[in-house]
């Protein structure tokens, strides 16, 4: 069944786009992601023009981290502390996000940065995540404790001022690079249209040492207001928001989120982490192969709607 | 001024008119609605050739050539490149207000109806079509075998927007003709001007001049208008929306 978005302009099988955002939020539930990275590329492939993707997938990972987010608030397990501050410097970073998109969309290599973007990115964090689960597992194999807390562990940026106590996480860091990671993640999910979980979440684990019962609903406050706002500037400074495709691929990410939520709690915590950096990997080396690899046609033609 | 402008057109009705040809053409439908089931529409132009008082058709026939141009726009057209093992867009030209939609309908191939000059003056079938880039300062059409042209119409070809379709006008009598219009899926919204020309012995003999509408309408206008129009509030809408779905969800399935 054929259905006519409003705004990217084309005609879509509703059940092609439905299908992708109970896949994607499938594994959105599994890790604890949005899952922008996997459905911002999967729209692009189906036709729809990459600025209005980018732009419509905000909200459709703003409902899956909504979901989310009210599971972990019942349980107890989000530091509002920590996300405050968190989104204090988030907030900035959408900003300079969607003014960067803006510029961007009038310059001709928007394709190739988002491209370049998100081979580094997906590439780094997936390796580091395989590397790391890796040790982990063999850690567990041979039958020693993981232990986060390694004497010597601190780095310099643990020395900073502006020291806080976040006590639900119980950790005690200075509040700059807290901020920093927030500004950096709200950057990137504007630019990128995804939500950045995949990236946050080692970010806060490794660099603030944040414990794993809180570190989910934590990250998930931060991309979800990150996304809320990448939604409503979207909207207001390029008009590119497709309300129709948002919502059927919403429909689709929440019911699915609430299988892969099952299905993750059955996995051992080192082997999702593994599971998501070869995911996280693979969409990076696709990324790279269209790249690199000549493409079928060297000319292509942009809409100046597009540009 | 006024009374002069009455004075010429009398004068103009009066006037014998020097084809020996009238066309009279018809849409089948000169509003196009998009709505949110809309997967391309197929309009029929109907036409008729009426010989002028005593005279008959010609016995050679008649030929006829229907382009239809939709609304226009500057398309930029991108070459890639490899750079450092990666393929770039290196090059580009802008096509200054072209037309988002082309289509030559004939009954023959365009060039068994008119001579190259003769296409080239009517702009007649798309190799024959003004299509100015931006070179430079200067804007102008090139000539046919440049690259960023020939991709240029390929491309818009493989979209279904461009197309020159010598088999789609039908002579039903000698004097009735019907041409088949097709307007795929991702039309663009706007007014398509739709330009009738009707070829006796390699010449044209008579012109006229139709056009159509293709607009978003019901829910899909709303949508579009409201996105253009109201950023603020749209994006604000669209955020509640995705807000209640995840909250409806957490308490379908909630099992705790």
């Amino acid at each position: 069944m054929q259905i006519y978005l409003p705004i990217a302009d084309i005609p879509v099988n509703i059940f092609l786009v439905l299908g992708m955002g109970l896949a994607v939020g499938f594994l959105s539930g599994m890790f604890g992601i949005g899952g922008g990275f996997l459905l911002t590329p999967l729209l692009i492939f189906v036709g729809i023009s990459p600025a209005v993707v980018v732009a419509s997938v905000s909200p459709q990972i703003a409902a899956s981290l909504f979901t989310g987010f009210l599971t972990y608030w019942r349980r107890r397990a989000i530091d509002f502390a920590l996300a405050a501050m968190l989104l204090s410097g988030g907030i900035i970073g959408t900003v300079t996000g969607v003014w960067l998109f803006t510029m961007l969309r009038s310059v001709d290599q928007l394709d190739l940065l988002i491209g370049l973007a998100y081979v580094i990115l997906l590439g780094t964090v997936g390796v580091l995540m395989i590397s790391e689960s890796a040790r982990a597992i063999m850690r567990a194999h041979h039958g020693l404790r993981a232990d986060m807390r390694r004497p010597g562990s601190h780095v310099w940026f643990h020395h900073l001022p502006l020291k806080l106590r976040f006590k639900r996480s119980r950790i005690y860091v200075s509040v700059i690079p807290v901020w920093a990671i927030g500004a950096i993640i709200g950057f990137i999910g504007a630019v990128l249209g995804v939500g950045g979980g995949f990236m946050l979440v080692p970010m806060l684990i490794y660099l603030l040492r944040v414990p794993t019962a809180t570190v989910i609903g934590t990250s998930m406050v931060l991309t979800l207001v990150t996304m809320i706002a990448a939604t409503i500037l979207h909207a207001t400074a390029n008009h590119l928001v497709d309300a129709v495709l948002a919502l059927i691929l919403m429909i689709g990410g929440v019911v699915g989120a609430q299988f892969g939520a099952r299905a993750g709690q059955k996995i051992r915590g080192e082997r999702l982490r593994m599971l998501l950096g070869l995911l996280v990997l693979l969409v990076g080396i696709r990324f790279a192969i269209d790249l690199v690899v000549t493409p079928d046609d060297l000319y292509s033609i942009r809409h100046v709607r597009d540009l | 001024m006024r009374r002069l402008a009455l004075i010429l057109l009398i004068l103009a009705a009066g006037v014998p008119p020097a084809v020996a040809e009238r066309l009279v053409v018809s849409l089948s439908n000169h509003r196009v609605q998009i709505t949110s089931n809309f997967t391309g529409e197929d309009l029929v132009l109907f036409g008729t050739i009426e010989p002028d008082k005593g005279k008959t058709t010609r016995p050679a026939g008649y030929d006829l050539v229907v382009t239809v141009t939709g609304p226009r726009q500057t398309l930029r057209t991108r070459r890639k490149e490899r750079v450092l093992g990666i393929w770039v867009n290196t090059a580009s030209r802008d096509f200054v207000n072209v037309p988002t939609y082309l289509a030559v309908l004939s009954n023959r191939p365009v060039t068994e109806i008119a001579d190259a000059e003769t296409r080239r003056r009517l702009q007649i079938g798309l190799d024959s079509f003004l299509l100015p880039q931006r070179i430079g300062p200067d804007v102008a059409d090139t000539v046919l075998t440049d690259p960023f042209r020939t991709a240029f119409v390929r491309l818009e070809q493989d979209r279904s927007v461009y197309r020159e379709s010598p088999t789609a006008v039908t002579f039903l009598t000698p004097a009735v003709f019907r041409a088949a219009i097709p307007l795929p899926a991702d039309a663009p919204t706007g007014t398509y001007e739709i330009d009738v020309k009707l070829f006796a012995d390699g010449a044209m003999i008579e012109r006229t001049a139709s056009a159509l509408e293709v607009i978003k309408a019901g829910f899909e206008q709303y949508v579009a208008e409201a996105a253009a129009n109201h950023g603020f509030l749209y994006g604000l809408a669209t955020t509640l929306m995705a807000l209640l779905t995840g909250w409806l969800a957490s308490v379908v399935f909630r099992r705790d």
